[in-house]
């Protein structure tokens, strides 16, 4: 059998129907395409993708068993690296990572691992609805007490891992519901929250507590959870507060920053009001500022919820742009417009105070930044007025300073981020972070890289050996 | 979930709940807020912590039912409960001995000021009140207020209790007596707040406001109750929600209250038909 230099591709609602709805954009492989694109693996004997990989699952041994249509066999790998691969088989940046580095990428397309990873993952999901579950093996409980903080990628994946070697754990959210931005950022086209919901009922019944409704640092302290007899905290909040561009007219009605767009829809389901209670805003032309996943996201979402023309205004052009390529194909396909090396300056309000324009610049790229990309500049006498109705800034994150802020002697880096150690230990004894809350907004798997590394070093802490 | 313990109707439209929420009755200060969601469908809005009971792990709130929600909410019972309770968020107002204070409240904006004028007394300042309601019918609290001042002043709108105006007739008349004032205190809706800031601006008498904006999270990660003040972009819920009154553009406020009164119309029509509310 030949090598096929060409990866199995994977099937799609068309970009006409789904920009329309909120249903799942990738349908997923079957058991055919799975196969086939199992059977291009190599199994080469470096195996750079598990290195590729933040969680380093060993991926040429779970393609082998899809091979051999052992899907429980495959699962079980995964499930020794990573107990969310319905989630990340998802929204992994995967050819960033493991497939970045897949031998077949020099001869053709690498394997399509994300999307096995994902039908693997799918598998399972039907077995457990079907109240089949298979819970990875646990060690004897351990009679001491972790505190998760945080309900995102990096609380769920520290408090998995602390759960398997017997530990008694409770995650701390401050929302209603569980997941962080899993639940309240990403969109259900990209990751239905029902796989949320299950993947939560699977951590419970990994024996994982779930406490909703409490902010610590508000609610409760850091001090208060030692005082309830925790010996161990992990802090995996996140960097939650939306950076806005402090440009004259921004707090006008109708604009937003992406977390509130997206919560507004994700969280609160406004998309479905007024059977839902949380209204949201739907323009008939959206600008949304900003060029990475988040913007994409609200992009499309804004395109899903009624708008004629979305208009994405990035400040370079394409090749900086910081979103998966995917993602940038996705909203090309589905009709937003992008309007690249352009900023805007400032809104333009009606007499209601509601914004009616952006006036914005034309930018050109200079000298490569600290970032490595070109700098933008801009075009002196460039200026424009667009005609909008609805703004929503997707120009980053930067961390939540509430827990910093009520922690006694908690150490922060220069732009808020909670200083940590090699072994992820902060300044406070016992108390560990990983995630955008150390490194700044990042992606979904290094969260979750950070959050076992933390379990690693808060089960050694607890032994005494750290 | 969080079960109500009492429940009073303390004027028309006016209604007190009591919840168990041991957590945050325990941490509560004068100034804290905390966001609620009815139910699996529900909104998150802010509502202010009325008073606060840590021995019985208990909270108050005080509130106006004006559109859904808050008529939802109203709809509950003693022994019913409330499917989400996140606080006590924002920062405590900041208390201190100043000497004499004047603290006012409007309409439900009252029970937060209950609390705080208990505290600014039990500091030793002179603490002097002025509360204003729409009418007669709507007075609630009178007896709290006057057992936590040194001197309680009433207003309503139409003169049918107290003295007839606003509540920054009652302060003008005040000032305009020469009485010394250090430090004032406004808790009520948009446009009374924009009102005595622009009265004590005039004075320059310090005043301190508690904003009412609209908000989704609570914990400073949506920006939705973002503001401006003194020039600066503030969250409500981070930074706030007390402000320095004079720096606090209170037009900017208004209309961003105003961003959903359509959507709030249609939720509040459509509930008021599925329940048969009025009929």
């Amino acid at each position: 059998m030949g090598l096929k230099k060409k990866s199995v591709p994977m099937r799609e609602q068309p970009p006409e129907v789904r920009k329309h709805n909120f249903l799942e954009v990738p349908l997923g492989y079957n058991k055919e395409e799975a196969i086939l694109e199992a059977q291009r693996c190599l199994q080469c004997p470096t195996h750079p993708c598990i290195d590729g990989c933040p969680v380093h699952i060993n991926i040429p041994r779970f393609i082998k068993a899809i091979k051999e249509d052992d899907l429980q066999k495959a699962i079980d790998i995964i499930h020794e690296s990573n107990l969310l691969p319905a989630i990340t088989g998802r929204v992994c940046p995967q050819e960033d990572q493991c497939q970045a580095v897949c031998v077949m990428g020099n001869v053709g397309d690498p394997v399509s691992i994300g999307r096995l990873e994902r039908y693997v993952a799918d598998w399972e999901l039907e077995k457990r609805k079907k109240g089949e579950v298979s819970l990875p093996p646990k060690m004897p409980p351990k009679n001491k007490k972790v505190a998760i903080i945080g309900s995102g990628p990096a609380g769920l994946s520290c408090a998995a891992d602390l759960a398997k070697m017997g530990y008694d754990v409770t995650i701390f959210e401050g929302f209603h519901k569980t997941g962080g931005v899993l639940t309240y950022g990403i969109p259900e086209f990209r990751l239905p929250k029902w796989i949320v919901e299950e993947e939560k009922k699977f951590f419970e019944q990994l024996g994982v507590k779930f406490q909703t409704d409490v902010l610590i640092g508000r609610t409760l302290t850091i001090k208060d959870l030692f005082n309830e007899k925790f010996e161990a905290v992990f802090i995996g909040v996140g960097a939650g507060l939306p950076r806005f561009m402090h440009i004259p007219g921004e707090n006008l009605d109708n604009i937003y920053s992406a977390n509130e767009f997206l919560t507004r829809v994700n969280l609160m389901k406004a998309y479905k009001f007024p059977e839902y209670d949380t209204p949201i805003k739907v323009g008939k032309r959206v600008a949304v500022i900003g060029g990475g996943n988040v913007a994409m996201d609200a992009a499309r979402t804004a395109l899903r919820l009624g708008a004629e023309h979305v208009y994405l205004i990035y400040r370079r052009s394409r090749k900086e742009m910081p979103a998966r390529e995917e993602e940038i194909e996705h909203a090309e396909q589905e009709g937003i417009e992008f309007m690249l090396l352009t900023n805007p300056i400032r809104y333009i309000g009606d007499e209601n105070g509601f914004v009616k324009q952006a006036e914005c610049i034309k930018m050109k790229l200079g000298e490569e930044d600290a970032s490595g990309r070109r700098r933008p500049i801009p075009i002196e006498g460039s200026e424009f007025k667009l005609d909008i109705d609805q703004v929503i800034v997707a120009i980053g994150t930067t961390p939540n300073p509430i827990v910093p802020k009520t922690t006694e002697g908690l150490k922060t880096g220069r732009h808020g981020t909670i200083w940590v150690d090699e072994n992820l230990q902060t300044s406070v004894k016992g108390v560990f972070a990983g995630g955008d809350i150390v490194t700044g907004a990042a992606t979904v798997i290094t969260a979750m890289g950070a959050g076992r590394k933390a379990a690693a070093s808060i089960d050694k802490y607890l032994k005494g050996e750290l | 979930m969080f079960k109500i313990l009492k429940k009073e109707v303390l004027a028309p439209k006016t209604i007190l709940m009591e919840t168990y929420a041991p957590l945050i009755a325990k941490k509560a200060e004068p100034g804290q807020f905390i966001v609620i969601r009815v139910n699996e469908k529900g909104e998150r809005i802010p509502l202010t912590i009325a008073d606060f009971n840590r021995e019985q792990g208990t909270i108050t709130m005080v509130f106006q039912e004006i559109g859904k929600t808050t008529n939802l909410l109203g709809t509950k019972n003693v022994g019913d409960a409330i499917s989400d309770i996140l606080g006590p968020l924002g920062n405590p107002t900041e208390t201190d001995r100043y000497g004499t204070v004047v603290t006012i409240g409007g309409g439900v904006g009252i029970a937060p000021v209950y609390p705080l004028s208990r505290k600014l007394k039990s500091l030793g300042n002179k603490v002097i009140s002025i509360i204003g309601y729409r009418s007669k019918d709507f007075v609630f609290w009178e007896e709290r207020m006057r057992s936590s001042s040194d001197e309680l002043l009433i207003a309503t709108n139409d003169g049918s209790y107290g003295a007839k105006g606003f509540v920054t007739d009652v302060l003008k008349n005040l000032i305009d007596k020469g009485t010394h004032i250090d430090r004032i205190y406004a808790i009520g809706p948009a446009i009374m707040m924009k009102a005595v800031a622009d009265l004590t601006r005039e004075y320059k008498i310090k005043t301190i406001v508690s904003l009412n904006s609209l908000m989704v999270c609570g914990m400073g990660m949506c920006g939705a109750c973002r503001i401006t003040v003194g020039g600066e972009t503030k969250f409500t819920c981070a930074d706030g929600p007390d402000f320095d009154a004079h720096l606090v553009n209170f037009d900017e406020l208004m209309k961003r209250l105003n961003t959903y009164k359509k959507e709030e119309k249609i939720s509040f029509e459509k509930w008021k038909e599925e329940v048969g509310y009025g009929a």
